[in-house]
């Protein structure tokens, strides 16, 4: 997916102003998940999940290379195919390979974070298949021509209204036609994809190293259908999906459930060891596909690498005040929300990400819902600090800092700026800053006297 | 007992009256306070920015003006989360960093955590506040009950809020970098704010943005610190 996060606060003012719809269709669906999580996460000792967790995903991600050759081998030994993917390039190169053997024509596909970021729809579209996402939300948002806007819930920046038109334009229903009957003409649509499909394409939750099981989590049963119907099934895995151990699941699967959606599990579970043995039903060919693209670059990161311990369960962005007020589209990457602001920068680059750690409060709402401890406020501050040495920052707000650092620094400075927020004008490079206040907050009304001014009084009086 | 006020750049400039209170307040229950003349700003929207630069002479020349105090008391949540958490973070293996952090606290944390005051008086009997849980308070200090603590014990009512932990939108130099943004926070956190005489916080930043947002929308609801409403409880 292209980037195009330089324009987040440009984008997130636009959406504001043009389509409040959004905020509203955001604000109430992460409240919701927000409300779930909070239920569900006060059901169980939730601390002590949190901390396990986080020990077993650092634990890999401190034997990485250990646990992806146990993996390669397990894999292997259950008769799936594995490829190595260093780049998205890498990963269309298999891609490509699998659809020109098979004939492929059309591919059915199950909701994937990473597929986006591989681009794997355009790269299928330019090789003559048709694509179907099979995630009711995904489905709409591709039929919109749209990214998702949210990890967990893609379509969630849409209201009601949005989803009858385009199915009224697109299918003929009728205006007012209540959601059961959308989501059935979707069915209908999607049920003959998944028995047409000569392929079917998916990322995962988790990648067993033991066992070298793949396990992917939903609700609705199109993952189910998408990796099992078809006569392919491609799994496309971040390096990072990996656990060590089969029971590691017992915790994981859980966590991430009540993390995302509040549910004690997903509707749906399942568990793929591999294609179909003689006398079974299933694939005929399993390709597993293990991703990079930047991670190992991230895990190097001395300061950043804890960020690959997410889940992608979405919690972060449900928490966050900053994301509820946009959705994630005006982040312009595919992870959007907190874990977009602290990830995309180490998958992109900085310089291509560099408004995203800005785009937060530091309100540490994030840090609280996140089930493996990310600790995303400290992530914020350290790509900030980055953005800052690396000159990405712009031009007036150097100067405003270098001009604060300066008044700042001397107490007798400070008392005359403190007269000059009292009648003199103000030092120019601190007027933007001003504007950008007062338009949406009236005037700044200083108190009549600073207090180091009425310290005196109260000294004397006391 | 002896303490060093830290006024804080935005209450020494917008809410002055919280110092006031907050020197009366102590005074009261018996501490003695002293105001550093040196002091200014603690660095942090140079920091929270990324300009660590230029917060780390900002926090070095802080750690000097406090050097001598018994305590450091802040009427701000987020400035004592800057002192508390991120001075040892800016100034790696820096003593005086540490000392700092152990002797700094957000006033209401200091009057029931340090003093183990939990009742001030009945000031505010019968009187309905809103109570803003600043996020550095909440999230960073862990400072929670504290102010309720107190608002109630003095008589207040304090009202429930269904977005009184979520963030305002001020989050520093966030409010004039992505103002829009910033307000539709705001305008989300003051869309549920319950029928109160009163609305107060821990930090100023908060009350400045949530205030101005109030004046444009013609509202006139009564905003004030959380340390003049303390003031009040004990006082009446």
């Amino acid at each position: 997916m292209r980037a195009k996060a330089k324009l987040y606060p440009k984008e997130a003012a636009r959406l504001l102003r043009e389509k409040p719809g959004v905020r509203e269709a955001v604000t109430g669906a992460t409240l919701h998940f927000e409300r779930n999580r909070l239920k569900a996460y006060a059901e169980v000792p939730i601390e002590a999940w949190r901390e396990r967790a986080k020990a077993v995903k650092d634990h890999v991600l401190s034997h990485l290379d250990r646990y992806l050759e146990l993996a390669e081998r397990r894999l292997r030994e259950n008769g799936v195919q594995v490829h190595w993917a260093e780049t998205p390039e890498d990963a269309h190169r298999v891609l490509r390979e699998v659809v020109q053997r098979h004939g492929v024509k059309r591919a059915v596909k199950a909701k994937s974070m990473l597929t986006e970021e591989l681009g794997v729809n355009p790269l299928l579209e330019a090789l003559g298949v048709e694509v179907y996402e099979t995630d009711l939300g995904e489905y709409l948002i591709q039929l919109l021509g749209e990214p998702p806007s949210h990890i967990v819930g893609p379509a969630i920046h849409l209201s009601l209204e949005e989803i009858q038109r385009l199915f009224h334009q697109r299918f003929g229903t009728p205006l007012d036609a209540p959601p059961e009957a959308l989501a059935q003409v979707a069915r209908n649509v999607l049920r003959e994809a998944f028995l047409t499909a000569e392929l079917g394409i998916s990322g995962a939750n988790f990648l067993v190293a033991e066992t070298g099981t793949l396990a992917l989590m939903e609700n609705e049963g199109n993952i189910r259908l998408s990796t099992s119907l078809p006569r392919v099934h491609v799994a496309f895995v971040g390096i990072e999906k990996l656990l060590p151990r089969f029971s590691d699941l017992a915790l994981f699967l859980p966590l991430t459930a009540r993390a995302a959606t509040g549910q004690r599990l997903a509707t749906f579970v399942s568990l793929i060891q591999g294609p179909a043995k003689e006398g079974e039903e299933g694939p005929e060919e399993v390709h597993v596909v293990l991703v990079d693209n930047g991670r190992t670059t991230l895990l190097a990161d001395p300061e950043a690498w804890e960020t690959l311990r997410c889940l992608r369960c979405g919690a972060c962005l449900n928490a966050c005040p900053v994301y509820r007020q946009t959705g994630g589209h005006p982040y312009g990457y595919v992870y959007s929300g907190p874990i977009g602001a602290v990830l995309d920068p180490g998958l992109l680059s900085l310089e291509e990400a560099y408004p995203l750690p800005y785009a937060s409060t530091l309100c540490g709402a994030c840090l609280e819902a996140c089930p493996v401890k990310i600790p995303i406020p400290k992530l914020l501050l350290t790509w900030r600090h980055r953005a800052v040495a690396e000159g990405l920052t712009p031009s007036w707000e150097k100067g405003a800092m270098r001009a604060f650092r300066k008044v700042m620094e001397s107490p007798a400075l400070y008392r005359l700026f403190s007269k000059g927020l009292r009648g003199l004008p103000l030092p120019q490079d601190l007027l933007p800053l001003l504007r950008a206040w007062t338009e949406g907050r009236g005037p700044l009304k200083p108190s009549p006297k600073p207090f180091h001014e009425l310290w005196k009084e109260v000294e004397r009086g006391g | 007992m002896r303490v060093a006020l830290f006024i804080t750049c935005l209450a020494d400039q917008f809410y002055a009256e919280a110092g006031v209170a907050a020197v009366k307040l102590l005074r009261a229950l018996g501490v003695e306070v002293d105001f550093p003349q040196g002091q200014t700003c603690c660095g942090q929207p140079a920091f929270n920015a990324g300009y660590w630069d230029e917060a780390r002479p900002l926090a070095k020349r802080t750690l000097e003006v406090f050097e001598e105090a018994e305590y450091v008391v802040l009427p701000s949540g987020s400035c004592t989360s800057m002192v508390k958490n991120h001075y040892p973070e800016l100034l790696p293996g820096n003593r005086e960093a540490l000392a700092m952090a152990e002797k700094t606290y957000e006033l209401s944390q200091f009057l029931v955590r340090v003093l183990g005051v939990e009742k001030l008086g009945e000031g505010l009997k019968g009187r309905k506040v809103a109570y803003h849980h600043g996020c550095h308070a909440l999230r960073e200090l862990g400072v929670r009950e504290e102010p309720l603590l107190l608002l109630q014990n003095a008589g207040a009512e304090v009202l429930p809020w269904e977005a009184g932990e979520e963030c305002c939108g001020f989050g520093g130099l966030f409010s004039v970098k992505l103002p829009e943004v910033s307000l539709a926070m705001a305008d989300r956190k003051l869309a549920t704010l319950p029928k109160a005489e009163v609305l107060t916080s821990t930090d100023a930043g908060c009350l400045l943005h949530l205030a101005g947002r109030l004046g444009k929308k013609g509202e006139n609801l009564r905003v004030a610190p959380l340390a003049t409403l303390l003031w009040e409880a004990y006082a009446g």
